[in-house]
Order: C-alpha cells, then sequence, then structure tokens
C-alpha cells in the first residue's frame, strides 16, 4: 500500500490523540513509524521518577507509553481508526533507563485477526539495539464479531 | 503502620494517587479520575490503571517488608496486566497482595476495582527484585 493510500498517519493523529488526557500529561510525542509500528517518545520529567533515592524513570509512564504506541501500531497496521481496548499487557524491565534520557517506545502489530490483535515490542534509550524493556500484548477490537 | 512506609513514588503523586485506607497492614489505593488518567473520553487509559496497579503493588510489598523489619531497594522485573473492564470517570481503588516474599525476589497479585470489589476492572502479576540499600 502506498504511503498517500493510507488513512492511518501516526505522525499527523498525535496531536489529536497526545495532546489531551493521560497521554498529554506524559507528553507523549510522535517519534517514526513503518507500514506496521510505531514509535513514540516520552521525554525525560523529573515528577516522572520511581524509587525515592534513585534518578530513575518509574515503570508506569513506559507501561503507558508502551500501551500508546502499541495501540497506534494497530491502527496503523489496520489502517482504521476504530475502537480497540487492552487485553493484556507484560513487560519486562531488564534495565533502568538512563538519567535524563527521553525513553523511546516501538511496537509492532504482527497479527491481526477479525477480533484480535498481537503487538510486541521494546523500549530504549536512544539505541534500540540496547533496549530498557520489551513487551507484549494483545488488544481487542470492540465491535468486531465475538470469534477469533 | 502507615508512617512506616516509605511515601509514594514521585510519578504516584504526580498521578494523584493515595493511600485511601489500611486493611490488615496492607495500604489501599486509589486515584481520583481527572484528565490526567483519561484515555478515550469519560474512561481510564491502560496505562493509567496499569500504573495504579502497580504502585499497589510497591506499597504492599513495602508494607511487608516493613513488618519484618527489611530495607530494601526496589526494582521492577515484569508485570503482566490483565484489562478485565474498561475503566470508567470515577474513583479508581487498588490493593496488592505479597504472594511469595523471597530475598532476592517477590511475587505479588494486584486488583483494581471501581464500584464493586467483587467485579475488578483490572489485575496484575508482578515480580520485584530487592537488592541491599548500602550496594
Amino acid at each position: 500500500m502506498s504511503e498517500d493510500a493510507r488513512k492511518f498517519d501516526p505522525s499527523k493523529a498525535i496531536p489529536f490523540l497526545a495532546g489531551r488526557g493521560h497521554a498529554g500529561w506524559l507528553g507523549l510525542q510522535y517519534s517514526d513509524h513503518g507500514d506496521d509500528w510505531v514509535e513514540l517518545e516520552l521525554p525525560w520529567r523529573e515528577d516522572l521518577l520511581g524509587e525515592e533515592g534513585q534518578r530513575v524513570l518509574a515503570s508506569g509512564p513506559i507501561l503507558s507509553l508502551m500501551d500508546m504506541a502499541s495501540g497506534m501500531a494497530i491502527w496503523r497496521a489496520m489502517d482504521d481508526f476504530s475502537a480497540i481496548a487492552t487485553l493484556d499487557l507484560r513487560v519486562d524491565y531488564v534495565r533502568p533507563a538512563r538519567e535524563g534520557a527521553s525513553v523511546f517506545g516501538r511496537s509492532q502489530c504482527y497479527r491481526l485477526t477479525r477480533s484480535a490483535a498481537f503487538v510486541r515490542g521494546l523500549a530504549h534509550d536512544g539505541d534500540a539495539g540496547d533496549p530498557v524493556a520489551h513487551i507484549q500484548a494483545v488488544f481487542m477490537k470492540i465491535a468486531a464479531a465475538p470469534r477469533l | 503502620m502507615a508512617q512506616e512506609i516509605e511515601a509514594l513514588t514521585p510519578y504516584a503523586r504526580s498521578l494523584g494517587i493515595t493511600i485511601e485506607s489500611w486493611e490488615e497492614g496492607t495500604p489501599i489505593l486509589s486515584v481520583p479520575f481527572d484528565k490526567m488518567v483519561e484515555g478515550r473520553p469519560e474512561h481510564y487509559h491502560g496505562g493509567a490503571t496499569g500504573g495504579l496497579l502497580e504502585t499497589a503493588g510497591y506499597a504492599a510489598l513495602r508494607a511487608e517488608l516493613g513488618r519484618q523489619g527489611r530495607a530494601a531497594m526496589l526494582k521492577p522485573i515484569n508485570i503482566t496486566v490483565q484489562y478485565l473492564a474498561a475503566g470508567k470517570s470515577r474513583t479508581s481503588h487498588a490493593v496488592g497482595r505479597v504472594t511469595k516474599l523471597g530475598r532476592r525476589s517477590a511475587n505479588i497479585t494486584v486488583e483494581a476495582w471501581q464500584d464493586e470489589r467483587t467485579r475488578p476492572i483490572a489485575t496484575a502479576v508482578m515480580n520485584v527484585l530487592m537488592t541491599d540499600p548500602d550496594d
């Protein structure tokens, strides 16, 4: 499918999707995308730190970043902005993110069925070859027929 | 008991999470519905619900460590969240239970609910690494 024929453009959708609510509060920004994947950026913020005494980003914002990137990867793969809901999301935190660095969340929709969308992805702080987290998730299409 | 547990993380406070009450030494957390937690209009963002679950899991672990007089730095290993129902535009609550407390890691299960505690909107299982604070 050519770029022009696509209806869902993640770079154009971000001001609408992350201009308000939880994603807006986190300050999520567009970073990059492909045919079935989307990468978003979570800029460093002092008020998103985790454990006292450690200068490390909390794990909660990474979970939100990956949930949002995954949803957008699914809309991109479906090329349709229809209602979806997270069913199951697993995050493995393989190392702490560097102090002061943005965290990038990249998620790919590798399988779409009538009812479900399967995604996998990673979070990194500048080098996608050295991730801070890996994720797997399943989303359900809300209005779809109830069979897989 | 309440004063023995460390304060919530800057992230949790920033999101509006507070300790609502205590139940047999375990804190019950809550977060009011606000723009900061909103995903699709009038519903919780899955990430905000996940953040509440994770915070409740850490709070339950800190309370248990406090009871045992243990000091530890907590580091996340992983979390698996199950989303069971849409989080609607009202207060959400969450409480964790330390299912297994080992020397180096803990396994915690967490539930979040809104109106009825017996009808959770999301559950989570977490593994947390505990390291010596002097290391």
